[in-house]
């Protein structure tokens, strides 16, 4: 049981738990949607002069705990579970990649893009600032991300969901099948 | 401590993404290949389970913890920026391989550049905001 709960979770297991969390929210009377934080982070700080940002975001204090939470479990994860065990990939994904100029997994992330020293050069800075950006900007253009649309909307049979997720998968496959061959190797 | 809950709740959350790996770059890239079932599984799991969850919610027409009636927003219908967006978003998705929540769950983490991809996201968020009206919807 301990050696299942420390271990990498199963698609199964991860599956039904993130469903738990779905209607854990709802039940208490709130929605699962992770990507709102963002706007309330900006209606706290430099946002108020936008009409887009002009709402009180005590309202959404709740979910803001949510996401300190979702540090947490992370930290919590790192230092008494997983523990930053190499990801085991699939040997095609590792192929691929390796063609890019990566090595084998040796932790959660690859240090290729997430190493200070690969986050301080140039390309690697703007991989991540680019990322970050097209993140926060489509999120809300869409009107949510992974929880809003794939989970909570797609759960609620919403149409508009179904043609974000298509988005995102769009995005996805344009970034990693025609872009990355641009973009790595980094060096 | 009325808050309390939900800081347990999302301690959940960030424990399941990094558990089930879903907040590694490398399992982002496998999806994006077709190279594994994982993160198919997983959101097909939730969104199985979510879709018979949500309508035996509506169907008995359950409450919610303080006796209120459940209500399922419905997402705005505006397909151009839905898709628009979702194609931004998916872009950004594949290139930092994290979205939102797994972003924040990489910084508990312990993978501190991360902190870079918030901060953007944020800026982005910001962005949006700022050229909603002019943008498409």
């Amino acid at each position: 049981m301990i050696d299942f709960l420390i271990s990498p979770w199963p698609w199964w297991f991860s599956g039904m738990l993130i469903s738990a969390v779905m209607f854990t929210l709802i039940f208490f009377g709130k929605s699962f949607g992770f990507s709102s934080n963002l706007r309330t982070i900006c209606a706290m700080t430099f946002g108020r002069k936008i009409k887009f940002f002009d709402f009180d975001w005590r309202e959404n204090t709740w979910n803001l705990t949510f996401l300190v939470g979702a540090a947490l479990g992370g930290f919590i994860s790192y230092h008494f579970m997983h523990g930053g065990t190499a990801v085991i990939i699939s040997p095609e994904t590792l192929a691929d990649l390796s063609t890019l100029g990566f090595a084998a997994p040796e932790g959660m992330q690859p240090s290729e893009v997430f190493s200070w020293e690969s986050v301080l050069t140039l390309k690697g800075f703007l991989v991540l600032a680019i990322g970050g950006f097209l993140v926060g900007f489509g999120t809300r253009y869409a009107g949510g991300c992974t929880s809003g649309h794939a989970i909570s909307g797609l759960s609620n049979l919403q149409l508009p969901s179904l043609v974000a997720v298509v988005g995102f998968f769009l995005g996805g496959l344009v970034m990693t099948h025609l872009l990355f061959p641009f973009i790595y190797p980094l060096a | 401590m009325k808050f309390f809950k939900y800081l347990l709740a999302g301690t959940l959350f960030g424990i399941i993404m990094a558990q089930s790996e879903a907040m590694s770059w490398y399992r982002i890239q496998e999806m994006f290949r077709f190279q594994s079932f994982h993160m198919y599984g997983i959101i097909g799991t939730a969104v199985v389970l979510g879709v018979v969850g949500v309508f035996l919610i509506k169907k008995f027409n359950l409450n919610d913890i303080q006796g209120n009636p459940i209500k399922f927003s419905s997402k705005e219908p505006q397909m151009v920026k839905s898709l628009l967006g979702g194609t931004l978003f998916g872009l950004g998705w594949a290139l930092s391989g994290a979205c939102p929540g797994p972003i924040v769950v990489n910084v508990g983490y312990g993978i501190t550049s991360m902190f870079v991809v918030l901060f953007f996201a944020v800026l982005g968020t910001y962005t949006y905001g700022l050229l909603r009206d002019k943008l498409p919807h």
